[in-house]
């Protein structure tokens, strides 16, 4: 592991601390029915109405696996370039809590399906990784509302039983950037495999953050989990009050106690769960209801033929296929809708214009509009039009952006706007000529200040440029008045 | 191996997590009871076992898995049919909140 980051350092009054993170993700994982059941997984839905009786807990009902939760568990464990466990094994994690009906968890405590991966996370500056301690596979717990009546709370067990992946994280991470980068990484890496759809507003990403601080090079400090927290920017700034807050502590002269926090997204603050110390004997032991969970080499390997391309090779094809920078690629590649429209309007086309083009104006275009690229109100065959129209030079950039609006408010082709329009460039150099001898022969003094401020030859570019409603060729016109006004070429 | 002996303490952080309520009398049968399992099982642990693979089924069964198809649900009433309090379609319990 490389030294902390100079920049990533915190200052406290007795030097700079480290941040050491490491983070528990938590995804749902994309399935038609529940890990253990038949009933739907879909979010939402009448109260207890995605409900079978296996996750009512019902005496006598029995699991049963759900075959494609665990492909999509081994999906995701090799796009985190993850050991496979081809054994692995379901626990009992025992608590109690109305939303929990069982009285456990099913989980999987000594042997996950995944074991230890890699994700690679690129930041402006600088790429770190971040090792995968594990993925495994558990149930989710239903959902219990607390507001609706002073004497009681109420359950709903839509959620119970949904697949869960858990991903945790090695200690790696050492800034509130670097966790942020992470959890987006992770999300786009879960989308691109369609494992999880990564949606934080309806709970489908979570996140329980360990944040502690040490100087560098001391030993681990005690750590704090915090829980609760729901968004990237929330990860942010749940990390950034609880270091500064542990950092206080220590230099106040107090000490740090291992606890569960929870983050408030109000105040910003982080603050203690005072939970029984006793709530965490979860007593694991094998669920004497499920057989180990074996898969063949051939499964594996069915799996690991047809997955997708990953965002870090779609990244360096794109280098290397479109000759773009690894920023762009990166900006390009950061969701799957993004990469595929760019690469229907790069194929056959310039790919520079092309990324110019789809991270300038089509991307505020997206913006402005509030709209997602699936609801693009351009196509990729429109903007490509488009840029075929740049490139054969039948209508200048500018013309472009003019034509790029049109299709926004009132949609159509590009070719069918500037045909209909009178858009087209004018390369005619006849044409373009008789407009330059005009303003020539009725600007004098302008043609007299050209001879000794070339620079000014700007204005006259512009005055052509005018005349023609931006239709003539700014090559052609440039071209013309050098030679008229026998002005030369700027080297 | 040293014998692991239970005390009335620990049977009743046991009967807590399990959240089942013991009398004074019951926590001191339950205690006898659970050391005589316990010695049982240490009487097992005499059996030499390095390299025996822990038995997870007899005959070789495999675990059996379902196609991910939505087969079961929409059946609120039969969910809630036992339910001491219901509201909604909710479960009524009492009020927990951390």
């Amino acid at each position: 592991m490389a030294d902390t980051r100079k920049e990533n350092l915190i200052d406290g009054a007795t030097g700079p601390w480290e941040v050491i993170v490491g983070m528990e993700v938590h995804a749902q994982v994309l399935s038609n029915a529940k890990l253990f059941s038949g009933a739907s997984a879909a979010f939402g839905g009448e109260p207890n109405s995605h409900v079978s009786l296996v996750d009512a807990a019902m005496p006598g009902m029995l699991p049963v696996i759900n075959v494609e939760c665990v492909k999509q568990a081994i999906r995701t464990g090799l796009g985190l370039k993850a050991q496979i466990n081809r054994r692995s094994v379901f626990d009992r994690k025992n608590y109690f809590y109305p939303d929990l009906p069982q009285g456990y968890q099913i989980s999987q405590f000594k042997f996950p399906i995944v074991g230890e991966g890699i994700v690679t996370v690129d930041l402006k500056d600088y790429s770190f990784d971040v090792g995968i301690e594990r993925l495994h596979l558990e149930q989710d717990a239903g959902k219990s509302l607390h507001d609706q009546d002073p004497d009681h709370s109420y359950v709903d067990l839509n959620r119970s039983g949904v697949a869960l992946m858990e991903i945790v994280s090695k200690p790696d991470i050492r800034s509130s950037e670097e966790a942020k980068a992470y959890i987006t990484k992770l999300r786009t890496i879960l989308r691109y495999l369609g494992t999880c759809d990564g949606n934080m507003e309806e709970g489908s990403l979570r996140a329980d953050v360990n944040v502690s601080v040490r100087k560098q090079g001391a030993p681990l400090g005690t750590r704090c989990e915090i829980k609760n927290v729901n968004s990237i920017r929330f990860i942010g700034q749940a990390i950034e009050y609880e270091a500064r807050r542990q950092i206080d502590v220590i230099e106040d002269g107090g000490t740090i106690k291992q606890e569960t926090r929870l983050f408030d997204a109000k105040s910003g603050k982080t603050r203690s769960m005072r939970s029984k110390e006793e709530a965490h004997d979860y007593r694991y032991f094998p669920d004497p209801d499920l057989l180990p969970l074996e898969v063949s080499e051939a499964f594996v390997e069915d799996l690991k033929t047809v997955l997708p391309e990953l965002p870090d090779e779609k990244r360096a094809r794109f280098m290397s296929d479109y000759a773009l920078s690894a920023y762009d690629a990166g900006v390009l590649i950061s969701d799957r809708a993004s990469a595929d429209f760019y690469e229907a309007v790069a194929r056959g086309r310039d790919p520079k214009l092309a990324a110019n083009w789809m991270m300038g104006d089509f991307f505020a275009a997206l913006n402005k509009t509030g709209k997602d690229i699936t609801e693009s109100p351009i196509s990729a065959a429109q903007l490509g039009e488009l840029i075929d129209l740049i490139s054969s030079d039948v209508v200048s950039g500018r013309i472009a952006k003019e034509v790029f609006e049109i299709m926004l408010e009132k949609g159509g082709m590009p070719g069918e706007i500037v045909e209909e329009r009178g858009l087209k460039q004018v390369t005619d150099t006849g044409a373009i000529e008789k407009v330059v001898d005009e303003i020539i022969a009725a600007n004098p003094k302008q043609v007299e200040q050209v001879q000794t401020k070339p620079k000014t030859l700007g204005w006259f570019v512009g005055q052509v440029m005018r005349a023609t409603g931006g239709k003539a060729n700014p090559d052609a016109v440039n071209a013309l008045l050098r030679q008229k006004l026998q002005v030369p070429e700027e080297v | 191996m040293a014998k692991t002996e239970i005390d009335e303490a620990t049977v009743r952080r046991i009967a807590h997590l399990a959240r089942v309520k013991v009398t004074a009398e019951e926590a001191t049968s339950l205690q006898r009871e659970l050391n005589g399992i316990l010695s049982w099982v240490e009487e097992l642990n005499a059996i030499p076992t390095d390299g025996v693979e822990p038995l997870t089924s007899v005959g070789g069964a495999k675990l059996h898995m379902r196609e991910d198809a939505v087969t079961d649900g929409n059946k609120p009433a039969a969910v809630l049919k036992n339910a001491p309090k219901s509201e909604d379609g909710f479960f009524l319990v009492p009020k927990v909140i951390e």
